[in-house]
């Protein structure tokens, strides 16, 4: 069970997309849990063949403990020797011995081809997705199949009904409680601020919206979050984990996104490799994780591996966030809304817009000389958003 | 196209973008962004529906016409194609 953002400490393991003797490779989708985060989909670790599902679905396994076995592929030859011991895993090294006996293994189920919304359908009725005929796109599972199925049959009573509606919100607030309350416990943040003339900005974005149909358009927080992700390249310090009393920078930019859900409550899941990516792919990136949150599909490595965050409140008519880091990250960029201020530069006041970016940082891995540093580095993104 | 088919498609597709919103409560000459909680993601989403169902790509300069459901509505209804 792989980490789901150090705020949670267990899932439900809800389906398998692989069963014994299916070849694997490293990102790809062994199996689906549910969390207070919503469906995550957890990707494999290690490329090789899977050996053994270790945990029968629906069961709500700890952080940590291996969910199948899988034979790396320099091992394939041999016949695996059952010494009880894992060449490899599809979840980071285990805190414990596994928990589930080989007893309790249940038969492997095969991928369900349903949409995100008639899976939800499915739990809230107890629906079982395999056992549904589907007519959908290449027989996917639909709603309307669910609708049908639950009409002609009693609905079964789930063993372990996966966390709803109010009761996720309920679970999702405490997970996010818990992370924050340990942040202000245990890391002692600096504030900086500084507002940021958005003209060019702004300009550049029209210019690229005009000839691009809507479904390709940008919004500014495509700008904000690549300016964020190109200067924690140049402030190494605002990238990566304090663990175990040490500050471990992050070669790779991986910069959380915060994303308030509809029911309530947020999540923040990384958009990976984000200094690499140009302003249209960050925001078609950008729009898939969104979407993919909202939704509740996100993936494991995308809850487990922020380097940094972002967060943006100005479509809430906020003017400044200062934000709370997510632990063990060490810095978060919070961003206001863009909005019109008085503007005095070379002698002349005029309007222009402008956003108030808040940097708060760990004193443990930074300074606010440092800092200031990092945060005129996104300024000067911003201000020449074709600079590459 | 009706504009009540438009109105009906735009109540619809903001269904399916903002699933709690109760479409009685919608007060249809008051900005949609002061009843309904969108951000720029969701109207982004919403136009992209509406261009899907309706065939009308609603350029970033003409925004601030959609303001309200009936501003939508009656804008809607000068450019989807017969």
């Amino acid at each position: 069970m792989p980490s789901l953002g150090g705020d949670l400490d267990a899932g439900t393991l809800v389906e398998w997309r692989v069963k014994p003797g299916d070849a694997v490779k490293r990102g790809d989708v062994v199996a689906v849990i549910e969390s207070d985060k919503g469906a995550i989909e957890v990707e494999c670790w290690e490329a090789g063949t899977v050996e053994a599902l270790l945990v029968a679905p629906p069961a709500k396994v700890p952080v940590g403990t291996p969910l199948a076995r899988i034979r790396g592929e320099e091992a394939a030859a041999p016949p695996p020797v059952p010494t009880g011991r894992s060449p490899a895993t599809a979840a980071p090294p285990p805190a414990a011995p596994p928990r589930v006996p080989a007893a309790a293994q249940g038969p492997p189920r095969g991928r369900v081809l349903a949409s995100p919304g008639a899976r939800r359908l499915a739990r809230e009725r107890g629906v079982d997705l395999a056992a549904v005929a589907g007519s959908g796109p290449g027989g996917a599972v639909t709603r309307e199949d669910v609708e049908r199925s639950a009409a002609s049959a009693p609905a079964a009573p789930s063993p372990l009904p996966a966390p709803e509606g109010a009761k996720r919100t309920a679970g999702l607030r405490r997970a996010i409680g818990a992370a924050m309350a340990r942040s202000k416990r245990e890391i002692p943040h600096y504030y900086l601020s500084t507002r940021i003339d958005m003209t060019r900005g702004l300009a550049w974005l029209a210019a690229m919206n005009k000839s691009r149909p809507v479904e390709e358009r940008l919004l500014p927080i495509a700008l904000f979050v690549r300016a964020v992700a190109r200067a924690a390249v140049e402030v190494p310090e605002m990238n990566g984990f304090f663990i175990d009393g040490v500050f471990r920078p992050s070669e790779r930019v991986h910069v959380g996104v915060a994303v308030s859900l509809r029911g309530g409550g947020l999540v923040a899941p990384a958009l990976h490799d984000a200094d690499r990516r140009s302003p249209a792919e960050t925001m078609r990136a950008l729009a898939d994780l969104i979407g993919r949150a909202r939704a509740g599909t996100l993936r494991s490595s995308e809850l487990s591996d922020p380097t940094i965050t972002v967060t943006s409140l100005g479509d809430q008519g906020v003017d400044t966030v200062t934000g709370v880091i997510h632990p063990p990250q060490v810095a978060l960029v919070g961003f206001g809304r863009v909005s019109e201020q008085a503007w005095a530069e070379g002698g002349t006041v005029s309007g222009r817009p402008s956003v108030v970016a808040t940097l708060s940082a760990d004193h443990r891995a930074s300074d606010g000389h440092r800092g200031g540093l990092f945060l005129a580095a996104i300024d000067r993104r911003l201000r020449s958003p074709e600079e590459p | 196209v009706t504009k009540d088919e438009i109105r009906r498609t735009v109540l619809r597709l903001l269904g399916e973008v903002a699933p709690e919103v109760e479409f009685a409560s919608i007060l249809p000459d008051l900005d949609l962004r002061a009843q309904v909680d969108l951000d720029s993601f969701d109207l982004l989403r919403l136009l992209v529906k509406l261009k899907e169902v309706l065939r009308v790509d609603v350029p970033e300069g003409d925004y601030r016409q959609l303001r309200t459901l009936n501003q939508a509505v009656d804008y809607l209804a000068d450019r989807v194609p017969a």
